[in-house]
């Protein structure tokens, strides 16, 4: 086995989070080990491919060409009643990306830093002494091991196992959580492939979206988030692919399933010796469930404050709490905004979310809201109903 | 009182875990997703979050 024994850091789970993390503590010399439980990093995907260029550039990632199925100039967002708002940048602002290609760059940037990574290396259990972590136990290919470490970062996506075996608790709830399902599609017809595609309705896709991410002219990620709902995420989408003309006659080349967390962040993120990070921490954007750009983010924040930790030999809770601190200032103000901008826009009928739609919010500011800011535009297209006066009151 | 799991229909994304409020779900490679009763509730928040609609809980009507 390549793996040593001994790290200063062990990250679980090679995902946009994982790597992120494992890159930025190896950037600054300490010794890291980032385990994979599946066979292949970024397979299978748990839905989403796109970012845009605004995202790469606060994840300050300069992402190469054989990661990007499509360049994207803007966004058509077609309302309950079929109206469009149509956001064209003029230019290229965003990229539908292969993850199986991203995230493994991803993971390659961390291995180029000096971290170890490893796939197929499955965490069965922590090692814990006096109740604090100080190592894992892992299977590879049938072998099984331990290996012990400063720090442990549970990095393993919504089903956050680690967090919950180092004794966090890290269940979502219900009402906090989007059942995500996928297809990639081959053989449909796109009107603008240059366009992500969102479509809204509580029929479509209640308390959430059905999108078509183009990867090419034919060619597109399709996918349903829905939130609370009696069906499942599976009818929604089969049935959207029966309605939409474009659609009907397409392939299925892929099929992809996943949790979405959509709120309820973590106040606490870290126990003596460990930490978590990503989806693993709810650390999604609620309003479009995106969780690469805030995971890259997060990851940063935590391998400098892992760092510094392992640098002044405490790693205990009180020490790695500065992680809570810096995260909820820079991206957990913003995601609590974000999350009640969803609760608002859930709440709204479909008569209501057409008059929205329709009243002029411009393309700026819908990506401004998605990203917790300028929320009283929203709030003042509502007051122009009495109706949803108190909706949003709960903006302001 | 049953809880149980298509597994063919099981795409093993393992969202249930994350829901469950007592832990009582687990995923491994070899076995996916397993219950345990001894914690199940049969609270059904995992069948509502399932995205396939691969979970079934039915609590026994034939006792009331």
């Amino acid at each position: 086995m390549l793996l040593k024994t001994e790290y200063d850091v062990i990250i679980v789970g090679a995902g946009p989070a994982g790597s992120a993390t494992a890159k930025r503590c190896a950037e600054h010399g300490l010794k890291v080990a980032l385990l994979e439980k599946r066979q292949e990093i970024g397979a299978p995907k748990r839905c989403g491919e796109g970012l845009s260029s605004r995202m790469l550039d606060q994840m300050n990632l300069d992402i190469p060409q054989n990661c990007i199925r499509q360049d994207i100039d803007g966004c058509i967002v077609v309302a309950p009643n079929g109206e469009r708002a149509v956001i064209d940048f003029g230019k290229v602002a965003g990229h539908v990306v292969e993850r199986k290609m991203f995230d493994k760059w991803l993971a390659a940037e961390a291995s180029r830093a000096g971290a170890y990574v490893q796939a197929k290396t499955y965490v069965t259990e922590l090692i814990k002494e006096e109740g604090k972590v100080v190592g894992v136990k892992c299977n590879y290919e049938g072998d099984e091991f331990e290996l012990r470490a400063k720090i442990v970062v549970g990095a393993d996506g919504v089903e956050s196992k680690i967090g919950r075996m180092a004794g966090l608790n890290t269940t979502n709830k219900l009402v906090n959580i989007d059942s995500g399902f996928q297809f990639e599609m081959s053989n449909i017809e796109i009107e603008d492939p240059k366009k992500i595609w969102l479509f809204f309705g509580t029929k479509i896709a209640p308390r959430g979206y059905v999108w078509i991410f183009p990867k090419g002219d034919d060619t597109a990620n399709v996918g349903v988030g829905v939130g609370m709902t009696d069906k499942p995420a599976r009818y929604y989408l089969e049935n959207f692919v029966k309605e939409y003309p474009g659609l009907q006659k397409g392939s299925i080349l892929e099929v992809n399933s996943g949790g979405i967390p959509v709120g309820g962040f973590l106040k606490n993120m870290v126990l003596d010796n460990f930490a978590v990070v990503g989806d693993a921490a709810h650390q999604v954007n609620p309003i479009h469930g995106g969780g690469m750009k805030e995971g890259t983010i997060a990851g940063h924040i935590l391998g400098d404050v892992i760092n510094e930790a392992i640098k002044k030999n405490d790693t205990s809770e009180f020490a790695l709490s500065s992680y809570n601190k810096i995260w909820w200032e820079k991206r957990g103000q913003s995601l609590e905004r974000v999350q009640k901008l969803r609760e608002v826009m859930e709440k709204l009928s479909d008569d209501d979310f057409n008059s929205v739609a329709g009243s002029g919010i411009s393309g700026e500011d819908i990506i401004e809201m998605a990203d917790g800011n300028k929320l009283s535009v929203l709030a003042k297209a509502l007051m122009k109903n009495p109706k949803l006066i108190t909706l949003a009151k709960h903006l302001l | 009182m049953s809880w149980d799991i298509n597994k063919d229909k099981c795409v093993r994304c393992a969202g249930c875990v994350s829901v469950c409020p007592v832990s009582a779900l687990t995923f491994t490679e070899q076995n996916g997703i397993e219950n345990n009763p001894e914690k199940c509730t049969l609270c059904s928040i995992c069948s509502k979050f399932c995205p396939v609609g691969a979970i079934k809980v039915e609590k026994d009507a034939s006792k009331d």
